[in-house]
């Protein structure tokens, strides 16, 4: 016997270990399961190892402290070897864990894998969703640059939203009356401790289950899941067509892993490390918060959804989308596996999917926001003020210095909050065009106490001269009949 | 084993759940306490003290500006977050409106523009007029303000908590326009 051998005895006949690796290792699964399919599991918790890795080496640097954390992270970036490559895997790590864990929730749900007796790993999966978005959001915090500060805030306000006790929980939140060293600390005992803990308890029982269950078959149409017959069904299934987990199963859960954590290194070497942005020094208000890759859906939501619906969303929304992905197994726990024949499944996955997909392209660019330098940095295009008179010239300027173009948009730059105006002369006429300026509505504010009747005039001239050549202005049809009416009456009258 | 024996020992069994119950509500009410420290610190207005935001020579009649201070309620290591923004309206001669950097949508940074007289978010576009009331967008209510009072030519306000929609900037103003 070699010496590693009888080193390996040494330990075997202390631990009594190797026949349980053994049974794991060889456990016979389903031969069709052991699919490209059912890869993203796995993947999953590789990432996660790798982000509990990168997430100690980065915590020998970073100071959890309101003070110190941002000059840490700039001593990561710039003042440590490879300090900014940890980083950028950590984060780029966080953004494959987010996607694998919704993709593996895809793949479980679309091949019915939550139906008995899984019902519980799938329960189990939808707390490790939460605590890996837990993760991401306290992440987020951690990179304590201006984004994260207000990112607190926009919690903070969420929470404060809360009926009867949200100014206990808003201070529960921010462990404090306010942002502060508090808030930071508090964050990091969560992102680092508390959650990451329970994440590993809820990973092992999720494995666990896997185990003791077994992966899921592949789904058969036709072949229905019976809680009197399954585990009998799945006993044969094993049996007749199985093959052991090692090495039949595994080698496409290692071949996934190592591209995912090649695509994260990639990533990370390419595109470097998020941040940090700006000082989380508040009184610097010349920002544009915006949130991480993973929460840029909620941030659209939140500017689209109508003022009166944010406040039932945001409290009663995660309720009932949590309630029903746990009661899921329970109302749907038999019957028909496959998606083939659950059309309605499939059509709840692609309408979630093409809904985040859509929230998180507004978000790219935010068409509901003020673009708040517009006003000062667009310039009028040229065609906009040739040929014409002093007064819409003037009207022109005034366009410009009262911030209108923070809202709207005019020769492709400008805001997208209100209507683009290349062609607002066509769709209203000058009284129109008086009466929304000065009282506003239909969301664009008032602007009457702003504007003196001069203004007012020069502004809705230039607009007025907003049409394209082939196609008039607006025009009122009383009023044109009424300036007939002047000019018979009064040969010089004005035109 | 005699039955006495057994029964002995359910004894001893349930008497340690019991201590250990008593011990585990003992070490618990501590926990709890601590955990909830931040919530019962700032019982009764706690979180808010009057702070000098500069002369009143700073602020000019008819104008906003922002003005910064040292949140009242800190510690050495809150670093830059200890500084906070607002911006005051020096509306006439004493009479003042100080208004919270934070929207009241959702808590981002609302910036001033002179030229329009309006508030402006840059996160979801919530705009305020000069008095702070809602102009347009997703704002429930107008924005956050400041208890103020003049005290030998300095500007005081009342100030140290975030506010939102069930905490307010200052005590007095909690029940107004939280509808609006």
């Amino acid at each position: 016997m070699s010496r590693l051998a009888k080193i390996g005895d040494w330990f075997e006949q202390r631990l009594k270990i190797w026949p349980a690796i053994q049974e794991t290792a060889e456990h016979r699964v389903p031969a069709k399961s052991a699919s490209w399919f059912y890869v993203f599991g796995s993947a999953a918790l590789t990432v996660f190892m790798l982000q509990i890795f990168t997430g100690i080496m980065l915590a020998l640097i970073y100071v959890p402290s309101a003070g110190e954390a941002w000059n840490s992270l700039q001593y990561l970036n710039h003042g440590v070897t490879l300090g900014w490559f940890l980083r950028a895997v950590h984060g780029w790590g966080s953004n494959f864990m987010v996607a694998i864990v919704l993709i593996h929730m895809v793949q479980v749900a679309m091949f019915g894998a939550y139906k008995f007796p899984r019902e519980l790993t799938w329960i189990v999966g939808v707390f490790l969703l939460l605590m890996t978005l837990g993760m991401a959001f306290t992440g987020q915090v951690l990179r304590f640059d201006q984004d994260a500060y207000w990112g607190l805030g926009i919690g903070a306000s969420i929470c404060g939203r809360v009926p009867f006790i949200g100014a206990w929980v808003v201070h529960l939140l921010l462990g404090g009356p306010i942002i502060a060293g508090d808030t930071l600390s508090r964050f990091f005992a969560f992102h680092v401790f508390a959650i990451p803990g329970l994440l590993i308890a809820f990973v092992s029982v999720h494995l666990l289950m896997v185990l003791k269950l077994g992966i899921n078959d592949w789904p058969m149409p036709g072949r229905l899941v019976r809680r009197s017959t399954y585990v009998q069904e799945y006993e044969d299934l094993t049996r007749k067509d199985g093959v052991p987990f090692v090495p039949d199963a595994v080698w496409k859960d290692m071949i996934f892993a190592s591209v995912v954590i090649a695509s994260v290194l990639a990533c990370a070497a390419y595109f470097g490390p998020y941040g940090p942005s700006g000082q989380p020094d508040p009184t610097i208000v010349q920002t544009v918060p915006k949130p991480d890759y993973f929460f840029q859906w909620l941030y659209a939501l939140l500017a689209l959804l109508p003022p009166q619906m944010e406040t039932v969303a945001l409290l009663v929304g995660p309720v009932v989308i949590l309630g029903w992905l746990i009661l899921l197994p329970f109302f749907a726990g038999e019957g028909e596996k496959s998606w083939k024949r659950r059309p309605i499944a499939v059509v709840t996955i692609a309408l979630t999917a093409v809904t985040l997909g859509t929230l998180t392209h507004y978000a790219s660019y935010t068409p509901w926001s003020p673009i708040m330098d517009a006003w000062s940095g667009d310039p009028v295009p040229v065609q906009y003020l040739n040929g014409r008179s002093p007064l819409e010239r003037q009207g022109a300027a005034i366009f410009q210095e009262k911030q209108c173009r923070n809202c709207h948009s005019i020769g492709g730059s400008g805001g997208l909050r209100g209507p683009t105006l290349d062609s607002v002369a066509v769709r209203m006429t000058h009284d129109q065009l008086v009466r929304q300026v000065v009282q506003g509505g239909g969301n664009m504010p008032a602007y009457g106490k702003n504007l003196n009747p001069a203004e007012v005039t020069a502004l809705v001239s230039f607009l007025d001269t907003l049409h394209p050549a082939n196609q008039p202005a607006a025009r009122d049809a009383a009023r044109q009949i009424s300036e007939q009416g002047e000019r018979s009456a009064t040969p010089t009258g004005k035109p | 084993m005699s039955e006495q024996d057994v029964s002995r020992r359910q004894f001893f069994v349930k008497l340690g759940l019991v201590m250990n119950g008593l011990a585990a509500v003992v070490l618990a009410t501590p926990v709890v306490g601590y955990l909830l420290a931040p919530i019962m610190r700032g019982e009764g207005g706690r979180y808010r003290k009057w702070i000098d935001i500069g002369e009143l020579d700073e602020f000019p009649e008819g104008q906003t500006r922002l003005a910064k201070y040292k949140n009242p309620i800190s510690n050495t290591w809150d670093g830059e977050t200890d500084n906070i923004p607002c911006w005051v309206r020096r509306v006439r001669g004493e009479t003042f409106q100080v208004f919270a950097i934070n929207c009241a949508h959702l808590g981002c940074p609302v910036r001033w523009f002179p030229q329009s007289g309006l508030f402006m978010c840059p996160c979801h576009g919530g705009v305020y007029y000069q008095d702070g009331s809602r102009a347009s967008g997703p704002p429930p209510r107008g924005l956050f303000e400041y208890q103020y009072k003049v005290e030998n030519g300095h500007l005081m306000i009342e100030a140290g908590q975030l506010p939102t929609l069930s905490t307010s900037a200052s005590l007095y103003k909690r029940s107004k326009g939280c509808q609006g």
